[in-house]
């Protein structure tokens, strides 16, 4: 008889979702979908605002990535006052986005997935978070706390806050670095490429252990989509877009960011909240691409940075063309992690860094801003119409998680198929489907602007739709 | 109301919270209580202004009457006895705060004048940290028509300090008042976007003046917004001495 597995909720990821896996009469996967069951609205209420405040409204769409709004509002900002945010601004908020990049890259890598690859993936559910990985390797875990302890002092450092500093702003920043703290953040970048350079150590030295989740970890050929600077390399702040294709093949290059919407449609499904954006020119569902760590990695020419172009070389010897494992997200973060924490020294140690010019001012100039940036999961997209005081009209955000959708659909599919059976829920089973989706380390309250927080369950549903089996965690 | 000026021999004796105090003829409990260093809880009153006595936070139990007088607009008189603070009071005013977060809509966390907002830190203050009456959620307006300034109606607890500021101080009486209770709305000249107002003198007094994150400059971004107000006594004082 025809079975539905359904995996709700799914742990461990930011905000909550529900996994329905369909069986056929064999007992076998038909289908699976990732479903997102919250609905928020956000860009509805920032209507009438006025654009000053955009920054800080839309950061309170998360509260694990703020930053990365913040960065993308300011810039969507600047644009619509139609200025060149001073260089040092333009330093500053670089910094604070790799700082970002960095914390939210080891709370996806030590505290969120570490405990499937340490610990094992069929290991007691119960035991296995960071508290247990500190239980058998107190020193991975001490790492990873004190890896995600640096990017936050360093955002704090910079913005007084550590989550929603009111620090950015249309035009740049507010206030400029004092020498002391330069001083600490300067202290704090070594410490952290150290860090991450023994874990990339013990990480890479147990890939093979991994082959068999590497395998089927939404490992499929797919587009994939960044930024990277004008001369190909790994950017997180600005630049233009690129889309390359599995086999690495440029197939869009230089787009301007403004024009997103010429090489990028949204589709919508009934299943789930969380749009679906694909590549206009592939259609949909095959224009299906890939954003975040591993994809950033697989569209630059290189990283720009001495360590993490070593580890860059190394890691695009793992296949020709583009690296297509999503397993590989977790490899690719922690290369973005030493590339962070090189480029933020290499930023402070520049004299300008302490210019106090930091703030353009303006009025609104402009009636459209489009703002892009690279969170840590990947592009985001913050699209603001005006009217001639500065009143929002008309706001469109294009979430990282949401780029991914298609991918994960496909990848909770593949994994399902690879390691679900009909009529049993097994526990490792329903890990490793949970676990596919935390490769893309997905932040569902962004990608839905979802208010408040849902279960997530695993449903096992017959050909005729009704539930004979289900797993819920909290 | 202007001050009286009143010969300095004049002295009345009374009691605030247990305290004996001298004050002369006319003076309002609020400011008795002021150069006493006892601070009672007010949003529309500012020193500089006329008293209005609408936010009723003020409000002062006196022995031997029932009901309750506000502190801002109460002349003081020999022999009274004041208490600013019990737990009748505390809850009066629990409440009137939580009735003007209710009417609006005050997102402070994103607000301009978020962490120098009267306001919210009156909320602190008295400890309101639940709104128990039901929010209204009213559908509002923001005039950002002005070139410099904002008007957001979200924000604004018609203190009137604004309309005051505007009339009593800068001469223009750009800002008025329209509609009663909950509809009641701070509007510029006959109701006109404030940018079109002829009278407005683009001072920015009243935006100086306001409370909250209602009257603000433009181009602040979150939290940015703060109010300075040394301007007013010092003003006030001089106008007074004009018209000597
Ligand atoms: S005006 Fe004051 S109380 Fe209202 S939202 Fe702003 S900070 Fe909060």
């Amino acid at each position: 008889m025809p079975q539905t597995v359904t995996i709700e909720p799914v742990t461990r990821i930011e905000g909550h979702a529900r996994i329905t896996i369909d069986l056929d009469d064999a007992g076998d996967v038909a289908d699976a979908h990732f479903h997102v069951t919250q609905f928020r609205g956000f860009e509805k209420f920032c209507e009438g605002r006025p654009f000053t405040e955009m920054p800080a409204l839309t950061a309170r769409t998360c509260g694990i990535c703020p930053v990365s709004h913040l960065m993308a509002s300011s810039k969507a900002c600047d644009e619509l006052m139609a200025v060149q945010i001073p260089p040092t601004a333009d330093m500053l908020r670089r910094v604070m986005n790799l700082a970002q990049l960095m914390q939210s890259h080891a709370l996806s890598f030590f505290h969120l997935s570490s405990p499937d690859m340490l610990l094992g993936w069929d290991s007691d559910p119960l035991r296995r978070h960071i508290l247990g990985v500190a239980a058998v390797k107190p020193d991975i875990a001490r790492d990873g706390i004190r890896l995600r302890q640096i990017g936050q002092t360093i955002i704090d450092l910079l913005g007084g806050k550590r989550v929603h500093p009111a620090w950015m702003v249309g035009g740049g920043v507010n206030a400029p670095l004092t020498t002391d703290r330069r001083d600490e953040i300067a202290a704090l970048a070594p410490e952290a490429l150290e860090i991450t350079k023994r874990n990339l150590a013990w990480f890479k030295r147990s890939l093979k252990d991994y082959t068999d989740e590497a395998s089927c970890f939404a490992n499929f050929p797919s587009l994939f989509l960044g930024l990277v600077d004008r001369n190909g390399a790994l950017e997180h702040y600005d630049g233009v877009l690129r889309v390359v294709d599995a086999d690495g093949h440029v197939l869009e290059d230089q787009i301007d960011p403004r024009r997103y919407t010429d090489i990028l449609g949204e589709a919508v499904e009934d299943f789930s909240y969380m749009k679906f954006p694909y590549y206009k020119a592939k259609g949909y569902p095959e224009g299906m691409y890939r954003v975040g760590p591993l994809a950033r990695l697989n569209l630059c020419d290189h990283a720009g940075t001495p360590v993490a172009d070593q580890e860059l070389a190394e890691f695009r010897s793992i296949q020709r063309g583009a690296v297509l494992s999503s397993f590989h997200y977790h490899y690719a973060r922690l290369i973005e992690v030493i590339f962070a924490a090189e480029r933020i020294a290499e930023l402070v140690a520049k004299p300008e860094i302490l210019d106090e010019h930091v703030r353009a001012k303006a009025r609104p100039n402009r009636a459209e801003g489009v703002g892009v940036a690279e969170a840590p999961r990947g592009t985001l997209i913050h699209h603001y119409h005006i009217d001639k005081n500065g009143q929002i009209q008309q706001c469109n955000l294009i979430i990282a998680t949401g780029h991914n959708n298609l991918a994960m659909n496909a990848g909770v599919k593949q994994v399902a198929q690879r390691f679900v059976s009909g009529k049993q829920l097994e526990e490792g089973a329903l890990n490793r489907v949970e676990a596919v989706i935390r490769c893309f380390d997905p932040c569902l309250s962004c990608a839905t602007h979802a208010l408040g927080q849902m279960p997530m369950r695993i449903e096992l549903r017959d050909a005729t739709g009704s539930v004979v089996d289900e797993a819920v965690r909290d | 109301m202007a001050r009286q000026k009143v010969p300095p021999t004049q002295a009345l004796t009374l009691t605030i919270d247990d305290q004996t105090v001298t004050a002369k003829p006319g003076q309002t409990v609020m400011d008795v209580a002021s150069e006493h260093g006892i601070d009672i809880p007010h949003l529309c009153y500012l020193d500089g202004l006329s008293i209005w006595g609408a936010c009723r936070l003020c409000v002062v139990e006196v022995e031997g009457q029932r009901r309750l007088f506000s502190a801002c607009s109460t002349e003081v008189a020999e022999g009274m006895v004041v208490s600013t603070d019990s737990p009748r009071l505390r809850h009066y005013r629990k409440v009137i705060v939580e009735m003007l977060f209710a009417e609006r809509n005050h997102i402070c966390a994103v607000c301009v004048s978020n962490g120098h907002c009267e306001l919210q830190a009156m909320a602190q203050r008295l400890g309101v940290d639940h709104i128990h009456i039901p929010y209204l959620n009213p559908q509002l307006s923001v005039d950002s028509s002005h070139d410099r300034f904002r008007l957001d109606h979200h924000r604004c607890i018609v203190c009137t300090r604004c309309v005051r500021v505007c009339a009593e101080v800068e001469g223009a009486s750009t800002k008025g008042m329209a509609g009663r209770g909950i509809m009641a709305r701070i509007i510029n000249d006959l109701n006109e976007p404030w940018g079109d107002s002829q009278t407005c003198t683009s001072c920015g007094k009243c935006v100086h003046v306001c409370p909250t994150g209602a009257l603000v400059e433009k181009g602040t971004a979150a939290a940015e917004m703060q109010k300075r107000r040394q301007f007013l006594p010092y003003l006030t004082v001089m106008r007074d001495n004009n018209h000597d």
